[in-house]
């Protein structure tokens, strides 16, 4: 099997991890880990973000010492592709947000009925 | 069983989207497009060393601008969620006590969080990090304090007073961008030039923005910490 390169092994980890984190929002019943599987299938597709901008065999988009060996002293030649880096930045911030506003929400239900198992809220199941 | 068999389904049938975009993927050779530009020109019209702030806080200042905002109605809607009535307001948090080696290590460790935060925010511009890191560092250093002392009080009027003043002080240097530059959140304006490449005094105003970002996201995850932290208060 040949070497993969390392955006296609960010990709794969990526697709992994947001597979994971669906399975655990669907199957689990702790409102806890369903948060934790929240943000795992948040870093997936993170994950797949940044490895869609990476270029083989280019360093970091900071412009120092590090570009200087490559050809042309061109940055152009030199580094990966900032805009999607940015966009996960981004992105990074909004699901902290969304992870804070769950996590009072569990805090929340666990004081209505002192427990943290979805199956115990059904007051708007029939 | 059916239910199981549901979550099955769903998760081979993204397996199997995953699978054919993975396999339909090629890698990119170079950059194109928008990313080029900024690859070029990045370093001669913003004037920082780190491309991805350049694109953070210059070229899309505007998601940026969002990205706070976002932040600032979380930390809102969870103080309303959270908020304690007065009673509850004078009660403490049991707890079964921490232990000695938590409460030194945070002795020694919580002051050189907050430097090392402060150091990443103000180095925004020149290696990786910025103002969201450097903001989330500081509040991580809170969240080790409040472990080492879960009843420690945190001075609501300090947060709340550096909270808002470097959130206005953003829209300001913001709006001075539309006086001085070319639109508003320009970083470079009139005057102020972009100073030298790769010094931490460069860069027109992004280390000024960066560092009132990394103020305001940390004062803000604080705040949130201290809801979360006030709402453990039981006798």
């Amino acid at each position: 099997m040949e070497i993969l390169e390392l955006g296609k092994i960010g990709l794969l980890i990526g697709f992994l991890l947001v597979i994971v984190g669906f399975w655990g929002v669907l199957q689990q019943k702790n409102i806890i880990k369903i948060i934790v599987s929240f943000t795992i299938l948040n870093t997936g597709i993170n994950l797949v973000m940044v490895a869609l901008g990476y270029v083989k065999g280019r360093t970091a988009p900071i412009i120092d010492s590090s570009i200087d060996g490559v050809v042309d002293n061109n940055v152009l030649n030199a580094i990966v592709d900032p805009v999607p880096q940015a966009l996960v930045l981004t992105a990074i911030v909004i699901g902290l947000g969304v992870t804070s506003l769950l996590l009072a929400y569990a805090m929340k239900l666990f004081k209505a009925k002192k427990s943290l198992e979805i199956n115990d809220f059904n007051d708007l199941k029939w | 069983m059916l239910r199981n068999f549901l979550i099955a389904l769903v998760l081979a049938s993204f397996g199997f989207i995953f699978y054919n975009l993975y396999n339909s993927y090629e890698p990119h050779t170079e950059l194109t497009g928008i990313a080029a530009h900024y690859a070029e020109n990045g370093a001669s019209e913003v004037g920082a060393a780190n491309l991805v702030t350049a694109v953070v806080i210059s070229y899309r200042s505007f998601d940026t601008l969002g990205e706070i905002t976002i932040l600032f109605l979380t930390a809102a809607i969870i103080s309303f969620f959270l908020k304690l009535s007065k009673e509850d307001e004078e009660k403490v948090i049991i707890h079964r006590g921490t232990s000695e080696l938590l409460k030194t290590a945070s002795q020694l460790l919580v002051p050189i969080m907050f430097l090392f935060g402060i150091y990443v925010f103000l180095n925004g511009h020149l290696t990786p990090g910025g103002g969201f890191q450097g903001g989330a560092i500081i509040a991580s250093a809170i969240v080790l304090a409040i472990m080492a002392n879960p009843n420690m009080t945190i001075n609501h009027s300090v947060i709340i007073w550096v909270e808002s003043l470097s959130g206005v002080s953003v829209v300001l240097i913001g709006v001075l961008g539309i006086l001085l530059g070319g639109g508003f959140l320009d970083t470079t304006l009139d005057g102020y030039g972009l100073g030298e490449f790769g010094t931490i005094f460069s860069a027109g105003t992004i280390p000024v923005i960066y560092s009132l970002v990394g103020l305001k996201v940390g004062a803000e995850l604080s705040n949130i910490l201290n809801m979360y932290q006030k709402s453990q208060k039981e006798a």
